[in-house]
């Protein structure tokens, strides 16, 4: 760690891959948030696979390699296959999750069709092409992080001018139809802006584990905001942390690729805050739960303990702890707490209800 | 045609139809896309496998891979069961961090060693039939070849046995639960075929085509057949189709031909998709339109009905009330619907007021009759008899 440290100090190298995967992880993490909230988690996936026909393509035009053009490429390509799915989900009877596997596995089918092609061609030196495919962070050199950069800014202010809109359509598309919102644009709108998101990402952690990065940090930080404003930011930083620890944690052991360990790391984030958000999480419910179950089987032992009262006149008068081991529900831990609570008195194997522990068992 | 030749294409039609008939079963239950997760999260089960057998076509790698794709699937459920997050986010969630760990196993156990990434991504074909399989020192074929065949004997074996309990659980778990046949039981086998399918194939083809295979085929069939049987034959025919088509195509353009067929399978799928006579697109948006007129003219014939007495208040009937008064209709609209309206013998126009004719009258009495009385079906049916639509 200490070395990661003094790397990212004087190494241009690891600045450069850090903020590179910082900035991406930041945009995944704050467009991914629209996607897990509007049920497209799988579109990351499938947008990520149907990039690759576009940067086949435009390599194949231009014959050289360029991030821009490439990313350039990626959207167009990605925007198409995003597109397909609309118009699959919205006029047949196949559902989403159809439309997905469609359009995922053609274009990509249709993408290596091309990279063999471009394989065999003289000059071809596929380098920049697999890095769009399996994600080389390692690759990032300066003038792609301007790109990124330039790119993930401009996202932020066009989220933040549509921001409204972005918000009814997520959570209220017929609300939005009924305003008069051109939902089929916006639609379209923020689909697009994440199509840009992945295609970044595919830099970073490459096809399969894209839709990791895009949705890792928004499940994340929904665990811990149902508001989507605050969301979005703890998802961004979410995704930016991945990227660092990411990219450190790989860059002290060179056998580690960086994209699955950003995943990794990016996942460990979801899981810590399954178990320990304080409203959502699996701890608190268990808490919850539990205390739940505690507090009905004192009130139920209570009760029952009011009905062998409830035959003599007077409240206080003992009985037997014998008479209640036959009872449903009833263990010995329930009089211990009761006492506690002040509920009832103990007197060696007798026990009797104070007068505060009457009144709470007549109010059950 | 060579023997090679003739064995790969011979692999291509086996792995086609192994996979296009669980995927059948998927795409109607929605569950498409566990495909595409269990075929990446299988790797660090063939790699374990692999670190234990030293051998990629051995059962026990092929029974661990498998495993890992089933366990993908509980990982998923039990995601999903904590109601944390969607059913879809846990699949994206799940599938790329067991990739991930294959990944790192990968590059920190096994550096040198032939199984890489994009092999298992991309697969290639045409290797396929170089793994032999020898028995008593007699060339039988290749591995792949005899590994795929029993998976589809196995899949062919369990439909027809099980084919009435598939049926049911897909179509109405909660009929099927209370006939007695569990629909998790089911839901697992069906899950166990797709996970051991997809490994079987992924050797020979590669995920990537596993999943065009397992999701395209009953797609375009979906759209073609309303008959589980019929859909279960046309997707195997698609499959076969475009198993020996692709091949072809490879061949002639020198390509791979994982990447042709799956090439070929999305030109298949939009050629339905756009043509299919029901479901196709252009059938979908051509009834949307005509849909959309006949309630058009409807409204509007209703609309003179109300005020085809009010002789003293013609304003209503006047053409340009169309555009100007209460409709707002565009004037290519208005001018749209009076030609109709009058082609169908519905109206006639004297001197810029509009009537009912006798035949337009009794098309709108019918009508407004039929949607009092809450039978609204029943409409469709009148358009036919008044021909609405003819030539």
């Amino acid at each position: 760690m200490f070395e990661y440290i003094n790397l990212l100090l004087t190494d241009l190298t690891i600045q450069t891959i850090s903020i590179g995967t910082a900035i991406i992880g930041l945009t995944c993490g704050m467009l991914g948030s629209f996607a897990v909230l509007r049920k497209q988690s799988l579109l990351g996936d499938a947008v990520a696979h149907s990039a690759l026909p576009g940067i086949a393509i435009a390599f194949l035009l231009t014959g050289v390699k360029d991030t821009l053009l490439f990313i350039i490429g990626a959207i167009l390509s990605g925007i198409m296959g995003a597109v397909w799915i609309i118009s699959i989900t919205k006029n047949t009877r196949l559902k989403s999750d159809s439309a997905f596997g469609i359009v995922l596995s053609v274009f990509f089918g249709f993408g290596i069709v091309l990279l063999t092609i471009i394989q065999r061609k003289p000059n071809a030196n596929q380098a920049g092409l697999e890095r769009f495919l399996f994600g080389q962070a390692a690759t990032l050199v300066p003038s792609d992080l301007t790109i990124i950069g330039i790119i993930g800014i401009l996202s932020l202010i066009l989220i933040l001018l549509f921001w409204k809109e972005f918000k009814i359509l997520t959570f209220d598309t017929q609300f939005a139809t009924t305003l008069g919102f051109n939902v089929q644009l916006l639609d379209l709108l923020l689909t697009s802006f994440i199509v840009v998101a992945i295609v970044l990402g595919l830099q970073a952690v490459g096809v399969v584990l894209m839709s990791a990065l895009l949705l890792a940090p928004a499940a994340a930080a929904r665990q811990w905001s149902n508001k989507l404003g605050t969301m979005m930011v703890i998802s961004a930083l979410f995704g930016a942390l991945s990227g660092i620890i990411g990219t450190a944690i790989s860059a002290s052991n060179l056998r580690l690729s960086t994209g699955p360990i950003i995943v990794l790391i990016a996942i460990t984030l979801v899981l810590l805050s399954f178990v320990f958000s304080p409203s959502r999480g699996l701890l608190s419910q268990q808490l919850r739960y539990s205390k739940n179950r505690k507090n009905m089987r004192l009130n139920k032992t209570l009760e029952q303990m009011l009905e062998i009262v409830d035959s003599h006149k007077d409240y206080s008068h003992p009985h037997s702890i014998k008479l209640l081991n036959d009872l449903q529900g009833f263990r010995k831990k329930c009089l211990k707490e009761l006492e506690n609570l002040g509920l009832i008195k103990i007197h060696l194997n007798n026990w009797s209800l104070t007068e505060e522990g009457y009144k709470k068992a007549k109010s059950l | 045609m060579s023997l090679a030749q003739i064995e790969i294409q011979l692999i291509a039609v086996v792995v086609a139809v192994a996979c296009a008939i669980p995927g059948t079963y998927l795409v109607l239950r929605q569950m498409a896309m566990i495909s595409d997760a269990i075929s990446h999260s299988i790797l660090p089960g063939i790699v374990i496998g692999f670190l234990i057998t030293q051998n990629i076509s051995s059962p026990i790698l092929i029974f661990f891979a498998a495993l890992t794709g089933v366990l993908t699937v509980i990982v998923v459920e039990s995601i999903t069961k904590t109601k944390l997050v969607k059913e879809d986010t846990a699949i994206g969630l799940v599938f790329p961090a067991f990739f991930s760990v294959g990944v790192l196993i990968i590059s920190s156990q096994l550096g040198n060693i032939h199984i890489d990434t994009d092999a298992v991504l991309v697969g290639e074909l045409a290797y396929a039939p170089l793994d032999r399989l020898i028995i008593f020192d007699i060339d039988v074929g290749p591995v792949s070849l005899w590994v795929m065949l029993g998976i589809l004997c196995l899949t062919l074996f369990l439909l027809f046995f099980f084919y009435k309990e598939l049926k049911i659980s897909t179509f109405d778990a909660e009929l099927a639960a209370s006939l007695g046949f569990t629909p998790v039981v089911i839901h697992y086998f069906l899950m166990s075929i797709t996970s051991l399918t997809t490994v079987g194939a992924f050797n020979a083809v590669g995920a990537i085509l596993v999943v065009a295979l397992i999701v395209v085929p009953p797609a375009s069939a979906y759209l073609l057949t309303n008959d589980l049987k019929k859909m279960l034959f046309y997707s195997s025919v698609i499959a076969i189709i475009s198993a020996i088509g692709g091949y072809w195509i490879a061949h002639f353009a020198n390509t791979s031909i994982s990447g042709a067929i799956a090439s070929l399978l999305g030109l298949i799928f939009l050629i339905v998709f756009l043509f299919a006579p029901d479901n196709g697109l252009i059938s979908v948006m051509s009834r949307q339109k005509r849909q959309k007129m006949e309630f058009t003219l409807l409204t509007f014939l209703i609309h003179l009905k109300n005020h085809s007495f009010s002789n003293n208040n013609p304003p209503e009937r006047e053409i340009s009330h169309l555009t100007e008064g209460h409709f707002r209709w565009n004037k290519s609209l208005a001018k749209k619907i009076l030609d109709f309206a009058e082609k169908n013998n519905m109206i006639s126009i004297e001197s810029g007021i509009i009537n009912l004719t006798e035949r337009g009258e009794k098309f709108t009495g019918e009508a407004l009759n039929f949607i009092l009385n809450n039978e609204i079906s029943k409409l469709e049916d009148m358009n036919e008899r008044f021909l609405l639509f003819r030539g």
